[in-house]
Parts: C-alpha cells; sequence; structure tokens
C-alpha cells in the first residue's frame, strides 16, 4: 500500500479549515481575459499565432480575535485556448495566521517574497516559478510550509518548514514561448529519494536599521531551479526536469537615502554542480514631477551577474538591466514601464514595455510586449524563444 | 492646575512672551501641537474623491491607523480598499521630526514589501491633489515659522502664520496657515510652490471634539489652483485608544493586514 504523502494530507487539513470558517468573511479578487499575439512564425508547426485565455483569483479574508488571528484562501485557475500545460489550477493562499507581541505562527500555503531588485529575483527560494504564466518570473505557486516568525528589538527570524515540493510549471508542446525542445514534466527526476514529499527547511533574519534593509537567509532542500537533460517523449526529444538537493546562503540589502535606493541581492549555492555565487545590484532614482508635468519619472539600472558563466541556468550571467518607470499620478493611476536586459558577453537583448490603466471604477487594461533579440544559438535559455516575440492584452474586472 | 498654566500664557498679549513674528510662529505651532499630543492611537475610515477640471469623479476608500511615538513622529498605516485593484495595498510610515520618513509599501500580488523613497515628498498621493508632504505627520520641526497677522476667517478669530519646510526635498517655498485663537486648529492652508506661485488651498470643516480634548475635521478639500483639479478628505469613524501597540506598526503587521 502506497503510504499517503505528507502534502497530501496538507491540503486535506486545509481544505477542511475551509469549509468551517467560510461562512463569514469577505471575498475580493479578479477576473481577466487575456490576448497574446506572436507576430513572427512559430518554430514549431504544433505552436499558434494567436492564444485566447480566461484566468480568475478569487480571494477569501476572514479575521477574529481582533485581527490577531486571520484566514486566507486564494484558488487560481487560467484556461488557455491551445496550450493544455497553461490551462492550469492552483491554491495560491491556504493559510491560517496567529499574531502575538513577539511571535507569528503562519501555517498552510503561502506566497513568500524576499528580495529587493526589479529585474531578477535572485534571493527569492520560497515558493516554486509559476512559469506557464510569464517569461518574467514573478508568477508563483502557492507553497505549504510551517513558518514560525520571532519577532524582537533585534529582528525578525523567521522559521520555515516547507512541506511539499511544487515542481516548476512549464508550457505544453502547443504552448509559446518556450524552449525547443519543450520540457515534459512527467519524466522529472529528484536527487532525493524522497522527491516531492523532501521537507526542505529555510532559516531567514530580516530587519530594518535606520536607511538599511537587510536580509540574510540560508536554505537546504530541493531547488526550485531544475537542471534538464535530454530525454524522449513519443519519440520526440524532450527536456527531463532534475531537482537537486542544495543549499544556498542569501543576503539582501536596500540602502535608501534621500531619492536613491541601492540595491544588492547575493547568493551562493552548492549541490547543484560545482559551487556557485550569483549576485543583482543597482539603484534606482525617480525625479518627482518631472517638469511640472506631475508625472514621476523612476531610473532603474541593475547589473546582473552568475560565475558559472555559460554554463549558468539562467541568461542572466553578464548582463547589465536599464529600466524606466513612468508614473503618470492620474485618477486611472496611468503606468508604463520599459525594460531591456543587455547581455554583456555577446549583442542579445531582451526588451520589454508593460503599461496600465485603471477604466472606470473596477476595470483594469494592461498591455505588455516583449523582444528577444539577437539571441545566439549559446544561450540555451532563451534561443529556444528566438521568434517568440510577443504582444500581450489583458482586461481585468476587480471585484 | 497643571492645565491651567499654558492656557494663562495664551491670554497675555502674545507679543509680551514672544519677541519676534519667528518666535511668535513657533510658539503658536508649539501650542497647536501641544493640545494634540497625548490621544496615544487612533484608526479612522477615509474617502477620498478626486475630481478633475471636467468635473468627473474618482473614488478610494482607504483606513488608517496612528500611533504617537514619544520623542519622534507618529506610526501610521494606511490600508487601501477601493479602487478594487488595489485593494490590500498597505503603506508604513514612520515619521521624524527631521530626518526623512521612514516609508513601506506592502504590494500584495507580489507580496512584496519595498521601502520607498520617502524623500519624494512632493509626489502625488494615489493621484490625489494631496502630496505625500500634506499627508503626513505634521511635526513641529518639519517647518520653521513666522507670525504674520491676526484675521478673522468665516468669523473666527485667527492667527495667520507662514511656514517654510526644512526639508530640502518639499515642493513649496511656504505656506500659509489660518489657525483659530480658540482651540488652536488649522482651518485653511495656502500652499506655494517651488517657484513661489499659488499652488493649493486646503480647507478644513466638519470638526468635532474626541475624548473631550482632540479636534478632528472631517471634511478637508484641497483645490489646485493650477490645474483646477480637487480632492475631497471624507473622515469617519474616529476611535482613540484602541490598544494598538508598536507591533501593530512594522513591516510584519504590514504583510498580515487587510
Amino acid at each position: 500500500m502506497n503510504s499517503i504523502p505528507i502534502r497530501r494530507i496538507f491540503y486535506a487539513l486545509a481544505l477542511l479549515t475551509i469549509t468551517t470558517c467560510a461562512t463569514a468573511g469577505e471575498w475580493s479578487g479578479f477576473v481577466a481575459l487575456e490576448n497574446r499575439y506572436f507576430p513572427e512564425d512559430a518554430l514549431s508547426s504544433e505552436q499558434h499565432d494567436n492564444y485566447l485565455s480566461i484566468v480568475a483569483e478569487p480571494e477569501y479574508y476572514r479575521d477574529w480575535d481582533d485581527g490577531k488571528q486571520s484566514f486566507i484562501f486564494v484558488p487560481f485557475v487560467r484556461i488557455d485556448q491551445h496550450d493544455d500545460e497553461r490551462t492550469h489550477v492552483d491554491i495560491r493562499e491556504l493559510e491560517w495566521i496567529k499574531a502575538a507581541e513577539e511571535h507569528e505562527w503562519r501555517i498552510g500555503v503561502r506566497k513568500v517574497f524576499w528580495g529587493v531588485t526589479e529585474f531578477q529575483h535572485l534571493v527569492d527560494i520560497i515558493n516554486q516559478t509559476d512559469a506557464v504564466e510569464n517569461v518574467d518570473g514573478e508568477d508563483k505557486l502557492g507553497q505549504p510550509m510551517i513558518n514560525f516568525a520571532l519577532i524582537k528589538e533585534w529582528g525578525t527570524l523567521d522559521l520555515f518548514a516547507l512541506v511539499g515540493f511544487r515542481e516548476r510549471t512549464f508550457p505544453g508542446v502547443e504552448g509559446r514561448p518556450r524552449t525547443t525542445p519543450p520540457v515534459d514534466p512527467d519524466q522529472s527526476d529528484f536527487e532525493s529519494s524522497a522527491e516531492k514529499d523532501h521537507i526542505d527547511l529555510a532559516i531567514r533574519w530580516s530587519h530594518a536599521l535606520g536607511d538599511w534593509d537587510i536580509g540574510v537567509y540560508h536554505f537546504s532542500g530541493t531547488s526550485r531551479d531544475p537542471r534538464f537533460t535530454i530525454g524522449m517523449d513519443d519519440g520526440a526529444p524532450v527536456l527531463v526536469p532534475f531537482y537537486d538537493q542544495i543549499d544556498q546562503t542569501g543576503i539582501d540589502v536596500q540602502a535608501t537615502k534621500g531619492n536613491w535606493l541601492w540595491k544588492l541581492e547575493a547568493i551562493r549555492r552548492s549541490g547543484q554542480g560545482d559551487s556557485f555565487a550569483a549576485a543583482t545590484a543597482g539603484f534606482e532614482y525617480t525625479f518627482v514631477g518631472v517638469a511640472e508635468s506631475g508625472i514621476d519619472v523612476g531610473i532603474v539600472s541593475e547589473y546582473l551577474f552568475d560565475d558559472r558563466d555559460e554554463d549558468a541556468l539562467t541568461a542572466f550571467e553578464d548582463d547589465l538591466a536599464l529600466g524606466v518607470r513612468l508614473t503618470f499620478n492620474d485618477a486611472q493611476s496611468t503606468e508604463l514601464l520599459f525594460g531591456v536586459i543587455a547581455d554583456l558577453d555577446d549583442d542579445a537583448r531582451l526588451w520589454s514595455l508593460e503599461g496600465s490603466r485603471r477604466l472606470q471604477e473596477s476595470w483594469k487594461l494592461s498591455v505588455e510586449a516583449r523582444i528577444f533579440s539577437n539571441i545566439p544559438p549559446e544561450d540555451f535559455f532563451l534561443f529556444g524563444l528566438r521568434d517568440d516575440d510577443f504582444i500581450q492584452v489583458e482586461l481585468a474586472r476587480f471585484f | 492646575m497643571k492645565r491651567l498654566l499654558p492656557l494663562l500664557l495664551i491670554l497675555l498679549p502674545l507679543s509680551s512672551i514672544a519677541e519676534t513674528p519667528e518666535e511668535m510662529g513657533l510658539a503658536i505651532s508649539i501650542e497647536a501641537d501641544r493640545r494634540d499630543s497625548g490621544w496615544h492611537d487612533q484608526t479612522a475610515d477615509l474617502i477620498m474623491t478626486l475630481k478633475n477640471k471636467h468635473g468627473q469623479e474618482s473614488r478610494r476608500k482607504i483606513r488608517t491607523r496612528t500611533i504617537e511615538v514619544e520623542n519622534d513622529g507618529d506610526k501610521g498605516l494606511t490600508i487601501f480598499d477601493e479602487p478594487r485593484d488595489v485593494k490590500g495595498t498597505a503603506l508604513l510610515s514612520f515619521s521624524h521630526k527631521i530626518e526623512n520618513d521612514d516609508q513601506w509599501l506592502y504590494l500584495p500580488a507580489l507580496k512584496r514589501v519595498k521601502r520607498i523613497a520617502s524623500a519624494n515628498k512632493s509626489g502625488a498621493f494615489m493621484g490625489s491633489e494631496f502630496a505625500f508632504e500634506d499627508v503626513s505627520s505634521q511635526e513641529v520641526e518639519k517647518y520653521t515659522y513666522k507670525y504674520l497677522r491676526d484675521e478673522s476667517l468665516d468669523g473666527q478669530p485667527t492667527f495667520v502664520v507662514e511656514r517654510y519646510p526644512v526639508s530640502k526635498y518639499s515642493g513649496y517655498t511656504r505656506q500659509v496657515v489660518w489657525i483659530d485663537q480658540a482651540e488652536y486648529r488649522v482651518l485653511k492652508t495656502d500652499y506655494y510652490d517651488r517657484k513661489n506661485a499659488a499652488l493649493k488651498t486646503l480647507t478644513f470643516k466638519g470638526y468635532q471634539k474626541y475624548l473631550d480634548q482632540y479636534w478632528r475635521a472631517h471634511d478637508m478639500y484641497m483645490i489646485n489652483h493650477q490645474t483646477g483639479k480637487s480632492t475631497l478628505l471624507q473622515w469617519s469613524n474616529f476611535k482613540f485608544n484602541t490598544g494598538l501597540t508598536s507591533r501593530d506598526f512594522d513591516k510584519n503587521s504590514l504583510k498580515r493586514v487587510r
């Protein structure tokens, strides 16, 4: 008889909590219609030029005990016109929090963000990336955990037991943008014999000291970033993810000096091939009310480094990034964000433009364009995306 | 008796206790600050209505929590409920008497707490006609002062005091403040931009007294003379001594708050 994985028990208990708690409280969230258009011909005949999808992320919230205890449930669903892998459901959050004067318990499925930089989130490791959502890596899968936070004068000490590993999501054969060949998550392999039931551990200290915000952590467990081997599926080549057991130490620092934000994220990881270090460092500066227009112009520049060079499991091993953020400060909260990441060793450039504007009181229109230019064949991660420039329009209704 | 002494001082002609207009302006501001000290903590609800020059309106719903800090500026938590796309966004501020305030913004979609540059004092708050420096805690030390004159405003005798922001990041050269002589409440503020041109006027209406001592304006109306846009703040549900502690104003509570 198979033993029941601990994460199944975890979800079952959590679902039980919902049914008992979901009596009073409030719902909010959004439903959105998204269209992605790819102007260039796809590399594979199985891919398409236009993808329509619908996404919903409601949130249920309830607190009691004078706000000291709370319960949150955030399911997520996306239905994609073509990509069976992008059509997916997830529990983003299903958690209970109990706060006391000097500690907090946070138990359940949660999202935890660590870090300070804008172009990549190197130190952020608790949650797995929901990579079918977007190529920027900012969408995350819910992570089951027990988190105890000790809150003292000297800072916050967070202890995490991450019960149950979430595999990264990858676009399906019909999906776009995607790697070539596609990733076959059904064949995923793990260094740990416990596979997805391995319990990962993390400890983090964070503190705000005057103008400085500092975090230091150690993580020991299953790498969120897989390595890949070449496999076969129905006679066609596929990439097969392999999840190593790693140890990673990381630091994130921000110094806020006048209109300047100075930022650093750095990690050292062992257990995934040779030990290596990686870092992102840069600044953000905001010009307020430029030329009496009321428009704020923010400039972000960051250097992205990984000492594995071309062997890195990332496209960003020696890259310079530049971003310009326009905040119009109007009633519709109009924003425009332009960004480019330039590889300093070749001509590869990743261009992006993101814009958003509120319509009426409860609608929001977002536009996003991404261009992958001059990607050399040696750039394993990006070469498959070389013809996957896209423009995306999303109309969301918030409630 | 303890409360009587400052009151007696006020009843004296101002010129006898403060020689120069600068000293008089400072004395008035210190007295206004003293009268509004000691409430410990407060919570309130806010509806913010933005209006452009064509009369189109847009509404925001906000909740605020504030706690007094001894020998420093207040700590505040601002929680956004509407528009719905920013629901769950929250701002944590530690105001200081002289240095820049500390501010952290919680972005619920990413679960990210971002320390923001509070030196951006002149930046618009939520797209409104209020700048961050207008809604942050008004500490005496943030300005230097000059008493201008006594004047009657809507039938109430007031002190008219000019004040000059100390911070080089302020969007103003000066502000002219009308403070009523009976209760030391701000009734009106004129703002002058960096070129010393008239920029905005803020009027305070609907003052009510809480805990038998503290006056709170329920309507604040800001009009921008240069753009014709305006913002109305309607406050309600003021509560004091709600049991908040400094622990309710840290990065952990910022991530928890809804």
